[in-house]
């Protein structure tokens, strides 16, 4: 409960922030109403009013909430209109780009602590990749993968999605599976041990505190490059297109509710990550 | 407490000398540094017999650890001649001659003292049951018995030290090198592992090589004590301890113990005055 204090008072004045600004950003199109009806409103007579528009500039919260919950509990969990839907196929998404990631990140990283020419060569590509933007390769990524015959959204959508979550599994993962110091290498070389053991038994072991780190922050660029992935025209599923979807209507509850449930499914899957950590700390002795 | 007679051993070792375990004839190694060539030995001469137990003693940079890494073919003379057990370091490494401990127990965290023990023994390809049998038999060895499911981080400084040395010993390595294995412990607890060293010793009749720059740790443990003085490293002087090999700890206010320290103390102080 005492660490529960802070958080949910600086919860509570982000909540009020935001009434705040909804009640300053909607009064506008209140006043524009008011003129043409030819009436001058007071502010007691205006803030009502800007709690529950059709089409608010900003939405209040509990607009928010209510169109959230109405989009994961009020329907079908198969209907169009569902956001357990649109979340599941944005977290499908997700996974097959989180998984290409690892791969991606982890081969690549054991091929440049392996090889020098690799280091001097892939590394800085790797670096230089993630300075493009991803919203200018994402429909490049599409059309490619259309015009190679590639039927659906799923695999260019899992390449956008990794091509942002291999990133900070590389850069951990190198720097992890260098890790083992001298002493520790100098050991194995007095047994006799091969390359191959010493990956197995050292380094590998060794880079685990540093993969389990790399990948909340993967999984978290795996969900972003997801959405990214669902937003070029012609998507209708995932929560990246209900978000696009809300602002082409200028609908801005449905993208709203869109980015909350993006935002509690990012927060599942960070849990998911850090369960997974602590068991495997705990298979790994880690001091609890 | 009675003392020998200096010099004398009657337990056969004698006899065994005659293939001296290490032997180095004028070894020199340069190492290349951005600063230029680097001196590390220079005509190094020295021949340590079976069951002997060696200390290399003198001050930073006189190359006493670079001699133990190069008996280990963890480094490689430029120079001379280096044999063990008549082979090439390499070779000797390939024939599993070495127990390396390090100033660091440097046991792996993630994995029980068991499981640490057991690594040289997974690489070496020995099979499950004779791995749990020597497993055993080490902890009991340096009375860690009952620890081999704790992590390391349960264990003190000095027990992990211990757990390292049963590491080294677990694939009876007959050359067991130590590289100031009790360098970062208190002294307390520094004398009781040096009795059980000493003990370990009697009872496994291993060749080791200690690396140190305690004077009393050196002459309480050696029968040959090398000293060494640096820039560039070598020997300034061998010292054939005439102590018995059996030393209880009240043996270092015997006049002999004292006789022998102080000729370490000249041989480092001659060394220094050279620079």
């Amino acid at each position: 409960m005492r660490r529960a204090a802070p958080v949910l008072v600086v919860l509570l004045g982000l909540i009020a922030l935001w009434y705040a600004a909804s009640v300053w950003m909607n009064a506008t199109w209140v006043y524009d109403q008011a003129a043409r009806a030819g009436e001058s409103p007071t502010l007691m007579e205006v803030i009502p009013q800007t709690m529950a528009q059709e089409r608010p500039l900003l939405p209040p919260p509990h607009q928010v909430a209510s169109r959230l919950w109405e989009g994961l509990a009020g329907q079908a969990i198969t209907s169009k209109r569902s956001l357990v839907y649109h979340g599941f196929v944005t977290f499908r998404g997700t996974m097959a780009g989180f998984a290409l990631g690892i791969v991606l990140g982890v081969g690549l990283a054991m091929a440049i602590v392996r090889f020098r020419v690799m280091d001097m060569s892939v590394m800085p590509w790797a670096i230089i990749s993630q300075t493009v933007p991803i919203v200018a390769i994402a429909p490049m990524i599409l059309v490619v993968s259309n015009q190679l015959g590639i039927q659906g959204r799923e695999v260019p959508k899992a390449i956008i999605a990794s091509y942002l979550s291999f990133f900070p599994v590389l850069v951990s993962m190198v720097k992890g599976l260098r890790a083992p110091d001298q002493m520790q290498l100098d050991l194995l070389k007095t047994w006799g041990a091969s390359e191959g053991q010493t990956f197995r038994k050292l380094r590998l072991p060794a880079s685990m505190p540093y993969f389990f780190a790399s990948l909340k922050v993967a999984v978290a660029a795996a969900l972003v490059g997801t959405i990214v992935g669902e937003l070029p025209t012609g998507a209708v599923e995932g929560l990246g297109a209900r978000m696009l979807l809300g602002s082409q209507y200028g609908e801005p509850l449905i993208t709203w509710a869109a980015l909350f449930a993006s935002a509690i499914l990012a927060g599942i899957l960070i849990l998911a990550v850090g369960l997974v950590e602590r068991l495997a700390n705990r298979r790994m002795g880690v001091r609890a | 407490m009675k003392i020998g007679r200096p010099g004398r051993r009657d337990d056969g070792v004698k006899d065994t000398l005659s293939q001296p375990v290490v032997e180095a004839r004028g070894l020199n190694l340069v190492f290349q540094t951005a600063d230029g060539p680097v001196q590390a030995l220079k005509d190094v001469d020295l021949t340590v017999g079976k069951g002997d137990f060696v200390s290399f003693i003198g001050p930073s940079g006189c190359g006493k650890t670079t001699l133990l890494r190069c008996i280990a073919a963890l480094e490689h003379p430029t120079g001379g001649t280096l044999t063990v057990n008549g082979m090439t370091p390499d070779e000797a490494r390939r024939k599993r001659a070495y127990g390396y401990v390090f100033q660091a127990a440097g046991l792996y965290p993630w994995r029980t003292i068991a499981g640490n023990i057991r690594l040289p023994l997974e690489i070496m390809g020995f099979d499950r049951a004779e791995q749990e049998a020597r497993v055993e038999r080490v902890l009991e060895l340096v009375e860690l018995k009952g620890f081999g499911r704790k992590f390391p981080w349960q264990l003190s400084g000095g027990m992990q030290q211990r757990a390292s040395i049963a590491r080294a010993l677990a694939f009876d390595a007959d050359i067991l090198l130590m590289d100031e294995p009790f360098g970062a412990l208190d002294e307390i607890v520094r004398d009781r592992l040096n009795e059980e060293v000493l003990k370990l010793w009697a009872r496994t009749g291993k060749t080791i090589g200690f690396v140190t720059h305690s004077i009393p740790e050196a002459v309480y443990l050696s029968t040959k004590i090398v000293v060494m003085s640096p820039r560039p490293g070598r020997i300034t002087d061998v010292i054939d301890s005439p102590l018995p090999r059996e030393r209880p700890l009240d043996i270092r206010d015997s006049r002999e113990f004292i006789e022998i320290s102080h000729r370490v103390r000249e041989g480092l102080r001659a060394g220094h005055s050279d620079d």
